[in-house]
């Protein structure tokens, strides 16, 4: 029996262990330990200087897990230069003197097809049939957490007194470890979903709305923007962000030209990655009379680093005020948290101008 | 009319097809000057200041063109194929500088596989919005195509026929291995080039060796490397393997694909032949890089004494 590990992002280590364990019946499953300032000490230690946070953050899931006795590691990643990761930090482990087996869920071939067969490598044995449906449980319990953290994520600023979210949550991600079929996805889904929609709401009177828009891991990886959100809903603020795997796997992909018409006049082509979405998104926001538009990226990410010149257009254009984050492994707490304070004393300063 | 050429980035790869293409039309071309210091301080100016620094180069040179000539060329590459990807800043170029010189007259052609467009229809585009007939731009793109594939053959060649030369009876040759807007530029890897002459050696250019033989090569180093511009630099490695005494990785801040690819180069090939990354966060002048130079080449030095006297092999 072998151990088989992966680097966790957000929540979404439930689906992925439970595709990896109905594919590979009879392995051990191990998801990496969840993400810590060690982790990204542990990976910054062995990467290239200039690698990307999301490197190096999945790097260091990657020694995390070997010390834990993982034997096959699956890199689950996609995107503008994670594609070639699992090259370079297959290389960088060996040298280290690891034995393992590292195998690339995302990389070129993204999608089911390409996970399959990457699953094939690593001796899967269950048919065609049998893993087409155990993906397709696996993806709508992905579309369901994302439903349902997207939901939280816009509500958590006007729960109070606050809490019920978050166990609610956590109960939820617990149970969804029983999943064995649809039928039972459908009762905790469902269940999880009428207690989260009735968690008393108060609507306060004055609150900022602020959109989220960036590079995917940095806005997903809650340890990687310093647990953002929860910071933003103490500050008064209601939340909206596009990016999650499901909008990744499936509507990306499938909106590609209207995201780009979206993106007009300001863009004429796709620039890359997430950049069109970043861009598209943050009209849309603008449009609707969002206060504020927050911009997360690692460090030197070319494709968010692209879209900084539009984003700035469009922030002058629609008089929508943009902050910029960029984050490495020297990025502090408390330096993003004086400058949340301050974007937010701003956005009610030009609230109340507006309100006179 | 006059098309201004950047001198920057894609030019130094396509700088003949375009200056052939638009003659051909019966345009004027205006090239940007050499790199300097004011084109560095102006193009930072208007960058985000964690671009890279070639585009930051990139956009001072598309400011100093703007108010001088009817259009300037700018052109959007996706990539050639699906294992052919470029740096996604190429995929953003036109619209950055569309966003960031907002009145300047751009002109543009895509190459994107996803979308199935070539360089040729492209070309056609372009020669149709400058109002030339469509036979004249066809003719004008071939004759250019052809004049830069016979450039680009006949530089292969010079370099093929300096490596051909016996080891032991000419100086040590240094294989830069960078991307030719660094390689290239005046400000950015030819200061480097002419030390490494200065020190004796001759230096060699990777982006100068048959692209297409490189690009092949490259699989044996790096299989799943999908970065065109990366693999046709990798690939002269291999290529030149038996006739180089050393390599010089040189990359521009703070680029992560170079970083990434250069990384695990090095680390394969760590046997082979001596190696250095150099990366050039601000234009030539550290003392630092020069003073790393000069000790690489010690070490050439030595390895080739060693050769002479047959106590190792150079290549083994
Ligand atoms: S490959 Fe590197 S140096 Fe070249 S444009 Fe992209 S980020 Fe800049």
């Amino acid at each position: 029996m072998r151990t088989i590990s992966f680097p966790r992002m957000a929540n979404y280590h439930v689906p992925i262990e439970f595709l990896l364990k109905s594919l590979l019946p009879g392995e051990r499953v191990l998801p990496a330990p969840p993400v810590t300032r060690k982790t990204l000490e542990l990976g910054s230690r062995y990467s290239p200087d200039f690698a990307c946070a999301p490197f190096k953050y999945t790097l260091g899931s990657f020694l995390e897990a070997l010390q834990e006795g993982a034997d096959v590691l699956v890199q689950t990643a996609g995107g503008c230069r994670l594609g070639y990761y699992s090259e370079v930090q297959r290389q960088i482990l060996w040298g280290l003197g690891y034995k393992f087996e590292l195998v690339n869920l995302g990389g070129n071939e993204f999608g089911p097809l390409g996970m399959y067969r990457a699953c094939k490598k690593l001796g899967c044995t269950v048919g065609y049939g049998r893993a087409a449906y155990y993906f397709a449980l696996a993806f709508r319990m992905t579309a369901i957490l994302d439903e349902l953290e997207g939901y939280i994520r816009e509500n958590l600023v006007f729960e109070r007194p606050p809490g019920r979210f978050e166990s609610l949550h956590g109960e939820f991600l617990n149970e969804l470890k029983n999943v064995t079929g649809f039928e039972s996805l459908r009762v905790i889904g469902g269940k999880y979903r009428r207690l989260i929609n009735s968690v008393e709401l108060t609507q306060p009177e004055e609150y900022l709305r602020v959109g989220l828009v960036g590079e995917l891991y940095s806005l997903m990886e809650p340890f990687c923007n310093f647990y953002m959100e929860k910071e933003l809903a103490k500050f008064n603020i209601a939340l909206k962000r596009l990016i999650n795997v499901t909008y990744l796997l499936f509507d990306k992909k499938r909106l590609a030209s209207r995201t780009l018409k979206e993106a007009r006049p300001f863009l004429k082509y796709e620039i890359g990655a997430d950049g069109t979405d970043s861009v598209a998104y943050m009209k849309l926001l603008a449009e609707r009379g969002y206060d504020g538009i927050i911009h997360l990226k690692p460090f030197g990410c070319t494709p968010e680093v692209n879209a900084m010149p539009i984003l700035q257009n469009i922030s002058a254009e629609y008089k929508i005020p943009v902050l910029y984050f960029s984050f490495d492994s020297q990025t502090s707490e408390t330096g993003i948290n004086t400058r949340l304070e301050a974007f937010r004393d701003m956005l009610e300063m030009r609230r109340k101008l507006r309100a006179k | 009319m006059t098309i201004g050429l950047p001198r920057a980035l894609l030019y130094y790869r396509y700088s003949h097809l375009w200056e052939n293409f638009f003659t051909g039309l019966g345009c004027d071309t205006l090239t940007s000057p050499e790199t300097n210091k004011a084109i560095v301080a102006e193009g930072a100016r208007c960058c985000a200041s964690e671009c890279c620094l070639p585009s930051k180069i990139y956009m001072g040179h598309v400011r100093w063109l703007t108010g001088k000539c009817d259009y300037i060329l700018v052109p959007r590459l996706e990539g050639f194929g699906p294992r052919d990807k470029v740096c996604v800043k190429f995929n953003a170029l036109y619209d950055i500088v569309r966003n960031t010189f907002k009145d300047a007259p751009l002109l543009d052609y895509d190459i994107d596989h996803k979308r199935g467009r070539g360089e040729l229809a492209g070309f056609l585009r372009m020669g149709a919005k400058l109002g030339r007939p469509f036979f004249k731009t066809l003719a004008a793109y071939n004759s250019a195509r052809g004049a830069r594939q016979a450039e680009e053959r006949l530089a292969a060649e010079r370099q093929d026929s300096l490596m051909r030369a016996r080891p032991e009876v000419t100086v040590p040759k240094v294989l830069i291995v960078s991307h030719p807007y660094n390689t290239h530029d005046n400000m950015l890897g030819r200061p480097i080039a002419e030390h490494i002459r200065r020190l004796g050696a001759q230096p060699v250019f990777a982006d100068q060796a048959s692209s297409a033989e490189c690009a092949r090569l490259a699989g044996e180093i790096s299989p799943s490397l999908y970065w065109t511009f990366n693999k046709e630099l990798v690939g002269a490695i291999k290529l030149y393997e038996k006739n180089i005494d050393g390599v010089v990785f040189v990359t521009a801040f703070p680029c992560g694909q170079d970083a990434l690819v250069n990384e695990l180069v090095m680390d394969k090939l760590k046997h082979s032949t001596p190696m250095i990354n150099i990366v050039l966060d601000e234009i030539w002048g550290d003392a630092g890089i020069q003073t790393r130079i000069e000790s690489f080449m010690d070490i050439i030095d030595a390895r080739r004494l060693k050769y002479e006297n047959n106590i190792i092999p150079a290549h083994g």
